[in-house]
């Protein structure tokens, strides 16, 4: 178990060295890498827009509920855009594109292992991270932090929506708190989170679709895991990003 | 000229490959037979680089290619072309961009140039005017025609092929094996072909060795192998069972 463990680790490390040692020395292919873009970034942004807008409308009306009690009602906006900035929109957004994405990369890459395509692409004198692996990290690093800029918005203006107009919040004092209590580093450490993320499930999927075992149970075990384990990295590596990148901003 | 020397590959605790020694000449038709599950396939895999063996050589023009990394082997695959048994072909790209593929990856070729080309390569594999054709659309025979004609578009040295013939029917098998004799004569290219269909031996190899047991048992012409009285290799010729061995 432990073996088998470290053997994997062993591997994905491996992975990963190889993915940075292309893009430092191979050419990436702007077709590849826009085809991964139009894939990854532009097909996922209903899933992440709807997760976004529920989200914060759900955060707004809680919160809401709780702060009027104690008559702070107008510091409900300002919790919503601190949490979404740095908190649930990132890691919602992150856990979304797992589910689409992560799950996808590992199916199609896990295919193309059984059916002998990526041995067919060795022979062809290509290396199938060059081709397969980095475009999609890539692609994934530079899509998860837009879809987050968006589902953040998207939560933020919605929260507004039911703030303001469901639950009569007043608005004037509601935005002067969001623009007291939000500040760049939310935002910073928002962007930062969401492309680790964004490397998190790319390279998880790619990794678990190369190294999936034989068959339709392999690639089946692939797929799940893929999304099983970057959707628990993101989880774990959130709690410590948090924490270092509140100590590293508080110095800015 | 590919050597293989004193070849070792285990699964596991299986030895797949126990020591196998052969040689295949330049401008050669070889053929190698031998049981399913014999390890013909995994052989052919060690000579191209595509698994790395456990101990012994695979020299490719001198070069000992048994133990350099991936990107190493990507220059030394550049001479070889490759038909798997399934065709393998990339099912999200068109016939036409499967067969383009390595000169598109290139990048010193023009579009008209390759286009040129891939009809060069369909015709020369009968298969003109699929371009736009996914391989979904296409029948087992016509995959195989597509994945010779990506092979070969960028002029390998030795071409391989692993089962051709298997899962089609007699009269497609018969295509085949047509067409990888005259790839072979065309191309003058080394040909390679792992076979366990006796029809297909007969019609396209010049040399045939046969593995066994994960060594190479015996080679020399077709007509040897079939008139031989070696009780091994007149039973898998003649394809008749030994009661005392599992046969599955």
């Amino acid at each position: 178990m432990i073996q088998r463990l470290l053997a994997g680790l062993g591997r994905f490390s491996l992975l990963v060295t190889e993915v940075v040692r292309s893009l430092m020395t191979q050419r990436l292919s702007g077709r590849d890498l826009l085809d991964q873009l139009y894939f990854i970034g532009v097909k996922s942004q209903t899933v992440v827009l709807v997760t976004g807008a529920f989200t914060g409308m759900v955060l707004c009306a809680q919160t809401y509920f709780q702060f009027h009690k104690v008559k702070m009602d107008t510091a409900t906006l300002a919790v919503v855009s601190v949490s979404m900035c740095g908190e649930l929109g990132p890691v919602l957004t992150a856990l979304m594109v797992s589910g689409r994405v992560g799950a996808s990369m590992a199916a199609q890459l896990g295919t193309m292992k059984v059916t002998e395509q990526i041995d067919a692409l060795r022979t062809l004198a290509t290396h199938p991270i060059d081709y397969l692996v980095v475009p999609r990290v890539v692609a994934t690093m530079i899509a998860v932090p837009l879809l987050t800029a968006e589902s953040v918005t998207v939560g933020i203006l919605a929260a507004y929506l039911v703030g303001v107009h469901l639950l009569q919040i007043d608005p004037g004092y509601s935005i002067v708190n969001m623009q007291r209590f939000t500040d760049h580093r939310d935002v910073i450490m928002g962007f930062i989170k969401s492309f680790i993320f964004g490397g998190i499930i790319a390279t998880t999927g790619c990794y678990k679709g190369m190294h999936c075992g034989q068959g339709a149970e392999g690639v089946g075990h692939a797929t799940t895991e893929a999304v099983v384990y970057a959707s628990i990295a993101i989880l774990m590596s959130n709690f410590f990003l948090t924490l270092l990148l509140t100590r590293l901003l508080a110095l800015t | 000229m590919i050597e293989v020397r004193q070849l070792r590959k285990s699964f596991g605790d299986q030895p797949v490959l126990d020591g196998v020694d052969l040689t295949i000449e330049q401008g050669e038709s070889l053929v190698i037979i031998g049981r399913s599950g014999g390890g013909k396939s995994v052989l052919l895999k060690n000579i191209v680089g595509l698994t790395q063996p456990d101990s012994g050589q695979v020299l490719v023009n001198g070069q000992d290619i048994a133990h350099l990394n991936e990107r190493e082997l990507l220059a030394v695959r550049r001479k070889f072309g490759m038909l798997f048994q399934s065709a393998a072909l990339f099912d999200s790209l068109t016939v036409e961009e499967n067969i383009a593929f390595v000169l598109a990856r290139e990048r010193n070729h023009t579009p008209e140039e390759i286009a040129r080309r891939v009809t060069e390569a369909l015709e020369m594999v009968e298969m003109p005017g699929v371009q736009k054709k996914k391989p979904a659309e296409l029948s087992g025979g016509m995959r195989k025609r597509v994945g010779l004609a990506r092979a070969i578009i960028y002029r390998p040295e030795v071409v391989f092929y692993d089962e051709p013939t298997t899962g089609l029917d007699p009269v497609v098998s018969d295509s085949i094996d047509k067409l990888i004799i005259r790839v072979c004569e065309r191309l003058k290219v080394t040909t390679v072909v792992i076979t366990h269909d006796m029809r297909s031996m007969q019609a396209v190899g010049r040399r045939v060795a046969m593995l066994h047991h994960g060594r190479i048992y015996t080679s020399g012409t077709p007509v040897e192998l079939m008139a031989a009285t070696d009780p091994v290799v007149s039973r898998f010729v003649r394809g008749i069972s030994d009661e005392k061995e599992h046969t599955f």
